[in-house]
């Protein structure tokens, strides 16, 4: 057992560094202590939105006719500041932030941070996130025995300042589930730690880096960090209105899944997404990625105004760009000038023009929805043979109409004409089976753009151009006209200061629960300060200048000392650093939806390693689609193998999600989600303790256990589920367990028998005997895949 | 063989708790209840602003939402226009329309008036005039107080629906509950905060209009305040019953071996959030006895049951779901939100009216009493509203005695009781034709902002920090708090 208060006095130095009264000992920022109060008390009233200004004052820049210094703020003086005097006056009608705001007043700590700021010059810095990252200097640290690697030396360094130290490596087990868990979505099997273990006793080091090479070549990798890019760009398998309609993605999806295993660059990743139909020959894979302009919520026609809807779209998706790539609000931008970042509302629609000369309907038909839930524009993916196959048919036809003009009988032409619609719904029926992929396509004549005054689709303003927003670096164009393409190379430009640390940052956040910086959808003036600002740039420009390589990045992380520190602390540490922020620790916290289920599925031997193709419905509860439906929609669930496909893979309609994801905090995919929250609930203990697909799996887990030496089994069932063996303790109350179940299902046959249906003994084997063995090994699982180290990741 | 007082025991879980040396159990509540009312919510250290409520004594402690989806006819059901009569079959006089945006289906078509073919009546001492359509309702005429200058931005169903549950159009925001429970919080500990109950059928024949789950999400609070749906088939809380060949005795043990398995690695690793997964485990088996509990209806009267009205005895009735709602108020749930399809009525609407009254009229009356006798109707508020408003001209053949009606955003009514708001009461007014509001515009953000405000909460401090804003359920537009219509 852990000895709890052995840390207590490091621990009441952490508390007082983190507090702000600490700050008195460090230098003010004007980044990190400064720009944060000013944002969120003044910025509103006296920011970049000239609209919402007052008193011709922001605060936001320094000089410029409306700029602070000179103007309300005097360096080096607090009495000659007039900001000084209006955040400090005890009247009513002068005080600032004005009480009628409900913003907070500025605390005693804040206040000082102000004072001290004007008094050592009021220096005004760029924001940090919108100066391009450079290479920070490799950081000395007092003690470098701990680790040579970079991530390590930053982390390191703030620690040191704090006094504090890096924890203990963890175990190896608990190391082996944590980084398959974080590279493939999956927990290691039984014979995966043994090797890891056997390899370790040789060479630790080089048995980490093994077993890190042998996960990022697996293809449950692409599956596992897809589904986050899944997430962050709201795919699903419906429209998301109206009637909800199916919408086939699924090419999509499946490109996403191929493009993370094949490392495809992440600078390639982001340009076939926003432009891959403008390549001069596009591959069919630049095709299906342009599918990212399709992923919106699309409403059926008949309902709303088509400019309406084809408005909504275009917002939605230029919304999911400055979400996705540059980790920005822009969308706040849609009505007015953007109230804390230097965004105007020209800017948007100058990148909206980018989105809006789309060659598509804007809204899907009616009736039963889209033909296999595909709306033009979209392309046939046939492999040769298929093509071959539908070339052999338009011959025919061609041939059969050529025999039409010839046949001379009214007899004879009857029989062509039969024979010829034959063909013609066989052809049909053929080019449905074949997958497609809707993709993005450019009208010939471009569509102009206009300011919509209010975000209000019938109050056009000013006509705009395609452009990039002009607070950043300029835009090149390639043409006369800026492409998406042009867009493309902008965001992966050296001098974009976003689009690198936004990738990063998720990475990051995909192996500890939360980014360097926390608010990873927003990275302006009202998101989250990084926690370790030169790790975050250091990982940025390594990232872009290894050409973007998502599989040397995670490497890169998880090989780090930082990440396999132990995740064990005392509840004062982890209550005064709930989200390990500092790093003091290894990451300890829930397990997505979907890492849960199928970990339930692979320990119990149910998993099928099936890749690809469209999505699949495990059973979920009746009735939900009909409770919400429109058109009286059932949900029809698939049997077999279908049913134990890995959760990427499972159906998502938008309007009613399959429960077994959502309550546990995976998002309805309606809005684009960089980061899940992770909450703690009864429905959920619900959930994992009821649901019955979860509890056959403890079955099948109970069947594999009993084909295990008697005294081997309850080591068996806890690795296979835990990745760890039991101790004593613990098979003891397992033991126990086990006895009073047995003993309850044997004198209850039919309870047993109900959880045994299905299974057939050997003639000779004593049924009612089995049953309640099986029953009780059964439950015995279940509670094992309901403790709180089974669903979460230490 | 091991007894049934073995089977139960807790000396188990005993042993870790002592050898641990804290009283967890006690530790784990105390925790939990901390965590569903007052913590730091996630990304609010770096934002000031909001508090949550409640910010003032409140006149109501919780609500129940009859939604109508689909959105019914203020026209046939309240807002009493007797000259249309007269100009049955009229063209819309422009200076009313004045080019206002339509949908799509009536775009470009002529606008004739189509008058109710329902009688009206006063009714009660405040003489408010009800339709026909709603004789059980018309009982309470001096109860309610109704809202005629309602308005929204939406004009099809779907961004209606989304933002009078959730105050935007656009998806991903929070549900009024959500808000609420965010906001203030659980009153009890057996049951979830915000309940949402869909009617499993309707007799509405024509263009039945979808739900979405987002419309009791809690978009990007945390989802411990998204609102529970009540299913009528099946459990009615998903996952609710021990699945076959486990009951109550197993499920006990479980828990028992479980919680002391978890103490064992709390004390361990040491993450308080060990506790909190013992404590929802527990609160989840509690929940397997309260909901039930609440959902056995076996033990109300005759009486109370034959108020309700013939559709008491199918699950998943408006007319149970109401009956429902009542015994959850009577158990401190915050926001009980049932919601009733079937009232879009673009064609055949007299016809279709008729259904949609008998299925809602008699037990949303029946509600008013049951809450009133027990007490309850003081301090819940109850609200009655669809997403919008239908068109005086009609769509589709028109007759005297048939005719559609098209959406219709620029006025409709909708009607509160109990809670704190005036009985008997009529707030705003609409012009002659029912199609545009004269007097007290009343926007669906208005109607947030007051339903809060009765609850005690002011709207522009119950904020969440989200993408850079301080985000509240009455978004960034102005909007007031209707003084006026509060007792």
């Amino acid at each position: 057992m852990l000895k709890m208060y052995t840390k207590t006095i490091a621990l009441l130095g952490f508390v007082l560094l983190m507090s702000p009264h600490s700050v008195s000992a460090q230098e003010v920022s004007f980044n990190r202590d400064i720009r944060p109060l000013l944002s969120d008390r003044c910025f509103a009233c006296h920011g970049p939105d000239a609209e919402s200004r007052e008193s011709g004052l922001r605060l936001d820049q320094p000089g410029g006719d409306e700029g602070a210094i000179g103007f309300v703020i005097e360096p080096g003086s607090v009495a000659d500041s007039e900001m000084w005097n209006r955040i400090t006056t005890d009247d009513e009608s002068e005080i600032m932030p004005p009480p009628d705001s409900h913003l907070k007043p500025l605390s005693k700590q804040e206040l000082s941070l102000v004072r001290r700021w004007i008094e050592s010059g009021a220096e005004y810095e760029g924001y940090w996130a919108f100066e391009p990252p450079a290479l920070p200097d490799v950081p000395v640290v007092k003690d470098p025995s701990w680790s040579e690697q970079t991530i390590d030396l930053h982390v390191l360094k703030k620690l040191e300042s704090m006094g504090r130290l890096p924890a203990a490596e963890a175990d190896s087990r608990t190391l082996i589930r944590r980084v398959t868990f974080d590279l493939t979505g999956l927990p290691p099997t039984r014979a995966e730690i043994a090797q890891f273990l056997d390899e370790q006793q040789q060479s630790p080091d080089q048995a980490w880096e093994q077993l890190v090479d042998r996960l990022l070549s697996r293809p449950q990798y692409g599956e596992h960090v897809g589904r986050y890019w899944l997430d962050l760009v709201r795919f699903a398998d419906s429209a998301g209105m109206h009637k909800d309609f199916y919408r086939n993605h699924v090419a999509y999806r499946d490109w996403v899944i191929r493009s993370f295993n094949a490392n495809l660059g992440y600078d390639d990743f982001l340009r076939y997404q926003l432009a891959g139909d403008l390549y001069p020959h596009p591959s069919q894979d630049q095709l299906i990625a342009s599918g990212f302009n399709r992923l919106h919520l699309i409403i059926d026609v008949g309902t709303a105004l088509p400019e309406e809807s084809f408005s909504k779209n275009v917002i939605d998706r230029v919304t999911s760009v400055g979400t996705a790539f540059m980790g920005l609000t822009v969308h706040c931008a849609q009505c007015h000038d953007h109230k804390f970042d230097p965004i105007t509302q020209q800017d948007f629609y100058s990148l909206s023009a980018f989105f809006n000369n789309i060659d598509a309907q804007p809204e899907t038909v009616s009736g039963r929805g889209p033909k296999m839930g595909l709306q033009p524009p979209f392309i046939s993916l046939a492999t040769p043979d298929q093509r071959k196959r539908i070339d052999e048919f338009d011959q025919a036809i061609a041939q059969l109409e050529e025999l039409k003009k010839l046949a001379a009988e009214v007899e004879a032409e009857k029989e062509l004409l039969a024979l010829s619609k034959r063909l013609e719904q066989g052809r049909e029926k053929f080019d449905e089976s074949i997958p497609k992929a809707m993709v993005m396509k450019e009208r010939e004549e471009i569509r102009p753009t206009f300011i919509l005054q209010r975000g209000q689709y019938d109050a056009p303003g000013a006509e705009v151009s395609r452009n990039t927003p002009k607070f950043f670096s300029p835009l090149k164009k390639s043409g006369e006209v800026a492409s998406r393409l042009d867009l493309a190379e902008w965001f992966v430009d050296p001098s974009n200061p976003l689009t690198a640390r936004v990738a990063v940052n998720r990475f990051w956040q995909q192996c500890f629960g939360v980014g360097l910086v926390k608010t990873s959808e927003d990275f302006g003036n009202q998101g989250d300060v990084p926690s370790h600002p030169e790790l975050l740039d250091y990982l940025a420009v390594s990232f872009r200048e290894s050409g973007w390589d998502v599989k040397a990045l995670l490497k890169q992380v998880v090989m780090s000392k930082t990440y396999r520190q132990s995740s064990i602390a005392t509840p004062e540490e982890f209550k005064a650093d709930a989200e390990n922020r500092l790093l003091a620790r290894g990451s300890r916290y829930r397990l997505d939806a979907e890492m849960i289920r199928d970990q339930i599925l692979a320990t119990s031997g149910l998993l099928s390693d099936n890749m690809y193709g469209p999505s699949v419905k495990p059973p979920q509860p009746k009735g939900l689609w009909q409770a919400v439906s429109m058109i009286g929609e059932r949900y029809q669930p698939d049997t077999g193998e279908a049913t134990h496909r890995r959760s990427v893979y499972t159906f998502w309609k938008r309007s009613m999600p399959p429960p077994q994801m959502t309550i546990l905090n995976a998002p309805l995919r309606d809005a684009c989600i960089a980061r899940r929250e992770r909450t703690n609930t009864p429905t959920q203990a619900l959930l994992l303790l009821n649901e019955p697909e979860y509890l056959r799996a403890a079955r099948e887990l109970a069947v594999l256990t009993l084909k295990q030496p008697a005294g081997q089994r309850l080591d068996f069932v806890w690795e296979t589920v835990s990745a760890r063996l039991p101790d004593k303790n613990e098979k003891a109350v397992l033991e126990e367990l086990l006895v009073d179940l047995k003993a309850k299902y044997s004198a209850n046959p039919a309870l047993a028998n109900e959880l045994c249906q299905g299974i057939e003994w050997s003639a000779e084997e004593s049924t009612a005997q089995q049953n309640a063995e099986v029953a009780a090994w059964t439950i015995l699982g279940n509670v094992v895949y309901n403790l709180d180290i089974t669903k979460t990741k230490d | 063989m091991a007894s049934a007082e073995t089977m139960d025991s807790s000396h188990n879980r005993r042993r870790f708790l002592t050898n641990a040396g804290m009283g967890l159990g006690v530790a784990a509540f105390a925790n939990l209840l901390a965590s569903q009312g007052f913590a730091t919510p996630a990304g609010a250290a770096s934002i000031s602003g909001g508090t949550r409520g409640p910010h003032f004594p409140a006149k109501a402690k919780r609500v129940i939402f009859l939604f109508m989806a689909g959105a019914p006819s203020q026209i046939d059901l309240f807002d009493y226009k007797p000259d249309l009569v007269k100009l049955f079959k009229t063209e819309l006089p422009k200076s009313v329309s004045m080019g206002q945006r339509v949908t799509a289906m009536t775009k470009g078509k002529s606008q004739l008036i189509a008058p109710s073919k329902f009688k009206f009546s006063q009714q009660g001492d405040s003489g408010i005039w009800m339709s026909e359509l709603l004789p059980h309702l018309s009982g309470h005429a001096d109860e309610l107080c109704f809202i005629r200058s309602m308005n929204t931005n939406a004009i099809n169903h779907d961004p209606g629906k989304t933002s009078f549950c959730t105050g935007s159009e656009i998806p991903g925001k929070p549900s009024m509950g959500a808000w609420l429970s965010y906001g203030i919080g659980t009153m009890n500990k057996d049951l979830p905060d915000y309940v949402v109950l869909p009617s499993a059928f309707w007799s509405g024949k024509v263009n039945v209009q979808a739900l979405y789950s987002r419309l009791w999400g809690s978009g990007f609070l945390p989802s411990k305040h998204q609102g529970t749906s009540f299913q009528a088939v099946g459990d009615p809380v998903l996952f609710l019953s021990n699945p076959s060949g486990v009951d109550a005795k197993i499920r006990r043990r479980m828990l028992d071996s479980l919680s002391e398995l978890n103490t064992k690695h709390y004390s361990e690793i040491g993450d308080p959030e060990i506790e909190t997964t013992i404590a929802q485990q527990e609160m989840a088996f509690r929940m397997q006895t309260s909901v039930p509990e609440l959902t056995d209806i076996s033990d109300e009267t005759p009486e109370t049951l034959e108020m309700y009205g013939p559709d008491i005895d199918k699950p998943g009735s408006y007319a149970r779901n109401c009956l429902l709602a009542r015994r959850m108020a009577e158990r401190d749930v915050r926001f009980i939100q049932l919601f009733h399809r079937g009232w879009d009525h673009h064609s055949r609407l007299p016809e279709n009216m008729l259904g949609q009254c008998r299925d809602v009229d008699q037990p949303t009356a029946a509600l008013l009493t049951d809450l009133k006798q027990r007490n309850l109707l003081e301090d819940t508020l109850v609200v009655f509203a669809g997403e919008f408003g239908r068109t005086v001209y009609g769509q589709g053949n028109l007759t005297v005695d048939n005719y559609g009606r098209d959406h219709h955003p620029r006025c409709f009514t909708a009607w509160l009781a109990g809670g704190g708001v005036k009985g008997g009461f009529e707030y705003g007014k609409t012009d002659e034709f029912s199609y545009n509001v004269i007097e007290d515009s009343v926007h669906v953000r208005d109607l947030h902002a007051t339903m809060m405000h009765l609850l005690g909460i002011d709207h522009t401090r119950l904020t969440f920090p989200f993408q850079g804003l301080q985000q509240k359920l009455t978004g960034v537009e102005p909007s007031r708090v209707v003084k006026e219509i509060i007792a």
